[in-house]
């Protein structure tokens, strides 16, 4: 019964699974910390090597449900590389839970394993479930703390992505309706037969066609995404859930999470709805504006670093979809590299933000004076880091945002870098004012470093925000090894299947 | 459903299922609201009935009536305040409007479209269903186990004290 299984194409997820059952396991046995943290480095060079192997290979497996291609592997090597530098930025961050570091590290591995099939699926259900897996996994961590704030924005997380996976869940069930297939393949062979369009709903209204429940599934669907990767009509969650979640969860959710709904937004829109592009391309350009008006707009008036990234994000989201919008190999491939640039700026602010609120015991922008003396090291990282998610030379962020904005102009979507500028330049107000907060001399809190708590900066700490200072340097000033590579990867994409 | 008995049944439940839906919203004691979710969602199972889906019918009573909402009963009765009010808001008008507006959409697009239809199959699913799961969908079934896996060790963390 069982024909086209290859389980070599699911193994890095296999290992990621794998290692995090043999994580929480061990945990019953292992006392000592060190060791669990080390063996969890170590087994995450399985599935490493695992998608390494898998490289430059291209095919199918579970009657479609599976694909690995470059654009899949990309998007695998992206989840891997943030598991790896949020668990390391959470060793100075563990003490708060000692008691359940085996279970820590379990569900993110589990979250990471269901974001890599994420980008890999090719089938609305598979795809369903791993969206859950990453979403449940993320909840647990949101409430490790058991805090007020922490269970809240646990609880918060939970009900709104409940709320949205309903939605998406009638989407899809509408779209198998119509079309009669989850699979990918099968709904992009039946629009493409159908010659279906929306606008039979907007402008025609008298005569209904096929194209409307199937539009009306394609926006739930699409609304599940935008939950993901937080847009803005669905970005309320955003704040509270980045406030009271741990510093390194919140980091992995700003990243690694958003990482995957792009994969499967881009999949999506141009696997399975490209014939149907005019219907939706101003939607998502009209959705990219919002999301960076509000998201910078917004930030401007926090004073909690936490939620002033979390808005930052929302506002990324927008630039990113810029991207989505435009969709050639061009645009596509912006949205590659910028994710991989935001990746590791976002972690790189989000490290520093972890030490520095350590030394300060507060998560106060206002609190971060004269911080730049005093942790000088996390202080520069977090600098370059703001400097790049303004998107300034010669950081990662201003090649990520010429490239993004150059895929606009070339497709004639000129107003659209326009807007994007225009929020750049917004935007540098708040991320350049908490530079200058950082290293405004005011003796007043400078002799924390006396604080008799110990808080010195753990070497796993430094090793990560020394990746991420470098990533970000190298990224900006010689990012052609990973273009290249991102346009090979939307290549297969676009051409997987040629528009009827 | 060809038949005239079949007819019947399901103008039936449909009116059963959507009185019981408008008074879960409509009911003061949220008790008794819990109640009528248990009418609605049995019901539902009713209309799986008439459409030969046997092992659907099952699983909806099992699991939805039999585990849900029992939980939820069990989640009323042991959260105290709640008991008794059936909370309310100001989004009333805004909220009732909305969602007919949507149900006005809904509704001009489902009537509106050629769905792919046919006639349901006089043999048990169950054998099918069970096919279709281990040959075409063994990677969401898979999948799923890992998703459980997921709750059950997230619910235990957060259950269990500092």
């Amino acid at each position: 019964m069982i024909n086209d299984v290859n389980l070599n194409y699911l193994s890095p997820e296999i290992a990621m699974v794998a290692l995090a059952i043999i994580i929480i396991l061990g945990d019953l046995v292992i006392k000592n910390r060190q060791l669990l943290t080390l063996i969890t480095f170590a087994g995450l060079l399985v599935p490493v090597m695992l998608t390494i192997n898998l490289w430059g290979t291209t095919g199918e497996s579970f009657n479609g449900a599976l694909v690995v291609d470059q654009f899949a592997l990309f998007f695998k090597f992206l989840v891997m590389f943030a598991v790896f530098i949020v668990i390391l930025s959470s060793q100075d961050y563990l003490h708060r839970f000692t008691r359940y570091t085996g279970e820590y590290y379990g569900l993110i591995l589990l979250s990471a394993a269901g974001m890599m099939l994420v980008a890999g699926t090719r089938e609305l259900i598979s795809m369903y479930l791993a969206l859950e897996l990453t979403t449940f996994s993320i909840v647990a961590l949101a409430a490790f703390l058991k805090t007020k704030e922490s269970t809240e924005s646990a609880i918060k997380y939970l009900v709104l992505s409940a709320v949205t996976s309903a939605v998406m869940l009638y989407g899809i069930v509408l779209v198998f309706g119509l079309t009669g297939s989850t699979h990918f393949h099968g709904i992009a062979e039946w629009i493409g037969n159908s010659n279906v369009s929306s606008t039979s709903l907007i402008l025609d209204s008298g005569t209904l066609g096929d194209g409307a429940i199937g539009f009306i599934g394609f926006l739930f669907i699409l609304a599940g995404f935008g939950f993901k990767v937080a847009t803005v009509p669905f970005h309320m969650w955003v704040p509270d859930v980045y406030e009271g979640a741990p510093t390194p969860i919140t980091a992995y959710l700003s990243v690694a999470s958003k990482a995957a709904g792009f994969a499967i937004l881009l999949r999506v829109l141009y696997e399975v709805f490209q014939p149907i592009q005019p219907d939706w391309q101003l939607l998502i350009a009209v959705l990219a504006v919002i999301s960076m008006f509000t998201g910078n707009l917004l930030a401007i008036v926090q004073s909690n670093i936490k939620r002033l990234l979390g808005y930052s994000t929302i506002a990324h989201a927008g630039y990113i979809l810029i991207g989505v919008t435009v969709g050639n190999t061009l645009g596509q491939s912006g949205v590659l590299f910028y994710l991989a640039v935001y990746t590791i700026t976002n972690l790189g602010a989000f490290a520093s933000v972890i030490v520095i609120s350590n030394l300060t015991n507060s998560e106060k922008t206002s609190d971060f004076i004269g911080i730049g003396r005093v942790a000088i090291f996390p202080a520069i990282v977090l600098t370059i880091a703001l400097i790049s998610l303004t998107g300034a030379p010669p950081t990662a962020g201003f090649i990520g945002k010429v490239y993004l904005f150059n895929a606009a102009v070339q497709s004639d979507y000129t107003w659209l870098a326009i807007v994007g500028v225009v929020n750049s330049v917004i935007s540098a107000y708040y991320y350049w004012k908490v530079i200058r907060i950082m290293y405004q001399s005011s003796g007043a809190s400078t002799d924390t470093s006396g604080d008799p708590n110990g808080n010195r900066v753990s070497a796993s700490m430094n090793i990560s925000l020394g990746i991420a200072l470098v990533g970000i340097l190298i990224l900006g000033i010689a990012p052609d090894w990973i273009l290249g590579f991102v346009e090979n990867a939307v290549a297969i994409v676009q051409t997987t299947y040629p528009t009827a | 459903m060809e038949s005239v008995t079949g007819a019947i049944a399901f103008w039936i439940l449909a009116v059963a299922i959507i009185g019981c839906a408008v008074l879960v919203l409509t009911v003061p004691n949220i008790f008794h609201s819990a109640l009528f979710l248990v009418g609605c969602l049995g019901g539902i199972a009713g209309i799986y009935i008439l459409l030969n889906a046997d092992f659907l019918a099952a699983v909806q009573i099992l699991i939805y009536i039999g585990a849900v909402a029992v939980m939820l009963i069990f989640g009323i009765m042991l959260t105290q305040d709640v008991v008794k009010s059936n909370v309310s808001n100001h989004y009333r008008i805004p909220a009732l409007g909305l969602s007919g507006a949507f149900l006005v959409i809904l509704l001009t697009a489902i009537f509106g479209t050629n769905w792919q239809t046919q006639s349901p199959s006089t043999e048990a699913s169950t054998g099918s269903i069970a096919d279709a799961l281990f040959s075409n969908y063994i990677l969401p079934f898979e999948l799923s186990s890992v998703v459980l896996l997921t709750a059950i060790i997230g619910a235990i963390v957060i259950a269990k004290e500092r």
